[in-house]
């Protein structure tokens, strides 16, 4: 058997789960064809903007490389492995164009593996630089946890390039996983991303998004299920300043029953073109009865000029479930808030401090990630201060 | 010494059939370490009065004074009006989300003071002053008003009030919706705050009952954006017999 055999065949006994297929979400296909160059009008690209990809959706073949600097605990194990052990491990096959783009022209898989059974205390902290904007990157990893592993896994971006990858995380029956992806780019970085979960039987896995630098970052984070019991936590934090368009695309594919996902995306936005976007799609299908799904979206809009798109869509193909909710909400700062802060002696900058920290602190400490928590807060505060404080510094700072 | 003194205060609202004038003309002195009760009847001002003292963004003063030892309020942010020594205990605090009691409380005491408190002595005064607030440790980790009773929101501000120690206190409505435990409870706090040298009181309530704890020097009644009348204790009592009626326009 051909592993374009494989493929097709991993793919119509997906397809045969049951005949429900996302309006929002094509099945996955290894093969380009089925991904064809979006015009910008397609309900899935039309956010983003086409021209700031700087040519990467044409697939030039490239083999430059993001440098990697790792820090891995004893027992886990980093390699580069083929396409095909990397379909056999069982990745997610690439569900648009970046993703696939990523599969057919990255040199060689990545795969960190975390063994059956393992637990590690230390996070594995995998730092990714760019040098130029002018590098085209393509990036194909897979994460394996195995069963009853647990371990946190973060990666760092920084630096620029123009960048498509896409990274499986295939967590076993029993796992305990927490992924954590920071966008600390420079100014002038494309970022096209996805990360793809399958969850096991009884395992649960926490993916978190952070997004801060680049001109323009676009990120999926999907998950699915191999089992019942599995539970997802998708959460993620960006702060757009002027001119950057980061969007964050989630779907929640409930393909097994009693299975969980918790979505909780929160930004802030600041400056002349500041675009977000967040999408959160959720599908329950017929299978997936005693399902739980909930995810929400909220935006803190710093300044005139900035554009926050929120659409979370739900496709219900049974009604037997536990519950399915949203929640999207986009608002400036409250002056009520801001008032009762200030009537108490505390400063027009700082009492926005405040609200702002507020605003992402349950987020920040939901995340686990401790040695990150600190960097986060305090890259929040830095964007805070770069704008919209500045018009409140006293003239004579 | 703390004096804080208004002067033919006017403010209005903006509304949709353009401004509306709310305070029509308030002049009233809360001299050293006097306590000042406004009553009266809903609408009447009486919050207007409170919050534009405070400086709330959504009253225009019009025209009058407000000074507190002869420094001009009017001309202070609100930021400002706090560290100078004014504290408006709130009728409906605000929820401030993921930011703590325990945060906050030291933001603003470093804010009102110029420098950050001593921390050992810090936590001993927050502790000492939510327990006698009747407010549990645990509630300091809290986020601000979030989730909060009616109660504890007073409460808080209360102790807030005690921490903070302002020159004049302005308490709106502080007493509104409190049981009467609360009421003694938060009672005992304004005046273990009325203890301390040469503080101000301006109590803004609808009802007499909290005048039983915390007694009034002076009482005005107010209405229709003006201090209707104005006199000593006796003059709540007789409020409370006879109502706000004989203030009011008649009615047809």
């Amino acid at each position: 058997m051909t592993v374009t055999d494989a493929a097709r065949e991993s793919v119509a006994s997906a397809l045969e789960v049951d005949r429900v297929n996302s309006h929002l979400n094509p099945p996955p296909s290894y093969d380009l064809a089925d991904h064809p160059v979006p015009t910008g009008r397609e309900e899935v690209w039309r956010f983003t903007p086409l021209k700031r990809l700087r040519g990467l959706l044409d697939g030039e073949a490239s083999s430059s490389a993001l440098t990697w600097t790792t820090e891995i605990p004893a027992g886990v194990t980093l390699s580069e492995i083929d396409a095909a052990t990397a379909r056999e491990i069982g990745e997610l096959a690439p569900n648009d164009r970046p993703s696939a783009l990523a599969v057919a022209n990255a040199a060689s898989p990545v795969l960190l593996d975390v063994p059956a059974d393992l637990e590690v205390e230390e996070p594995v902290v995998l730092r990714l630089h760019g040098e130029s904007v002018d590098d085209v990157v393509w990036g194909h990893h897979v994460l394996r946890f195995g069963a009853h592993s647990k371990a946190t896994v973060v990666l760092v971006h920084t630096g620029s390039a123009r960048y498509s990858a896409t990274t499986s995380v295939v967590v076993g029956d029993g796992a305990q996983v927490n992924v954590l992806t920071l966008q600390d780019w420079d100014d002038d970085a494309v970022h096209l991303g996805r990360d793809a979960i399958r969850v096991g039987r009884d395992a649960s896995v926490r993916h978190t998004s952070i997004s801060f630098g680049g001109d323009l970052v676009r990120l999926h984070a999907n998950v699915e299920y191999d089992g019942p019991g599995g539970e997802a936590e998708l959460f993620g934090l960006y702060f757009a300043d002027e001119g950057q368009h980061l969007e964050h695309r989630l779907f929640a594919d409930h393909t097994a029953p009693k299975t969980k996902s918790n979505v909780l995306y929160k930004g802030a936005l600041q400056g002349q073109g500041a675009h977000t976007v967040w999408i959160g799609n959720v599908l329950i299908r017929p299978v997936a009865e005693g399902i739980e799904t909930y995810e929400e979206n909220r935006n803190l809009v710093l300044t005139d000029g900035c554009q926050a798109d929120s659409v979370p869509n739900l496709e219900i193909e049974t009604g037997e479930i536990e519950g399915a909710g949203h929640a999207s909400a986009t608002a400036r700062f409250d002056d009520e808030q801001l008032f009762y802060l200030r009537s108490r002696g505390v400063s027009d900058e700082e009492a926005r401090r405040l609200v702002l920290h507020g605003f992402f602190n349950d987020l920040i400490r939901k995340v686990g990630v401790p040695f990150l928590e600190e960097q986060i807060t305090a890259t929040v505060e830095d964007e805070l201060a770069k704008n919209v404080l500045k018009g409140y510094r006293p003239a004579t700072a | 010494m703390s004096t804080l003194e208004i002067k033919d205060l006017k403010v209005s609202v903006s509304t949709d059939d353009g401004p509306k004038e709310i305070l029509k003309g308030v002049t009233l002195t809360i001299k050293d370490g006097e306590t000042h009760a406004i009553m009266g009847p809903n609408g009447s001002g009486k919050s207007t009065l409170a919050y534009s003292i405070a400086g709330h963004p959504k009253y225009d003063v019009t025209g009058g004074t407000v000074t507190l030892d002869g420094e001009d309020v009017l001309a202070m942010s609100v930021d400002e009006r706090a560290r100078a020594g004014l504290f408006l205990a709130m009728q409906y605090p605000v929820e401030v989300p993921g930011v703590s009691v325990s945060n906050f409380m030291r933001t603003a005491k470093t804010a009102v003071d110029g420098e950050a408190p001593k921390l050992r002595t810090w936590v001993k005064d927050v502790n000492a002053a939510m327990s006698r607030m009747n407010l549990d440790a645990t509630f300091t980790q809290r986020s601000v008003n979030e989730g909060f009773s009616g109660g504890e929101k007073k409460r808080h501000e209360i102790a807030q009030l005690e921490l903070l120690d302002p020159k004049v206190a302005i308490l709106d409505e502080t007493d509104s919706g409190l049981d009467i435990d609360a009421l003694k409870v938060v009672s005992d706090g304004v005046n273990r705050f009325r203890e301390g040298e040469g503080k101000g009181v301006l109590l803004i309530t609808h009802y007499t009952r909290i005048l039983r704890y915390i007694e009034p020097d002076y009482v005005h009644v107010f209405v229709d954006g003006k201090v209707a009348e104005q006199g000593g204790p006796e003059l709540a009592e007789q409020l409370e017999a006879e109502g706000y009626d004989k203030y009011l326009p008649a009615k047809v």
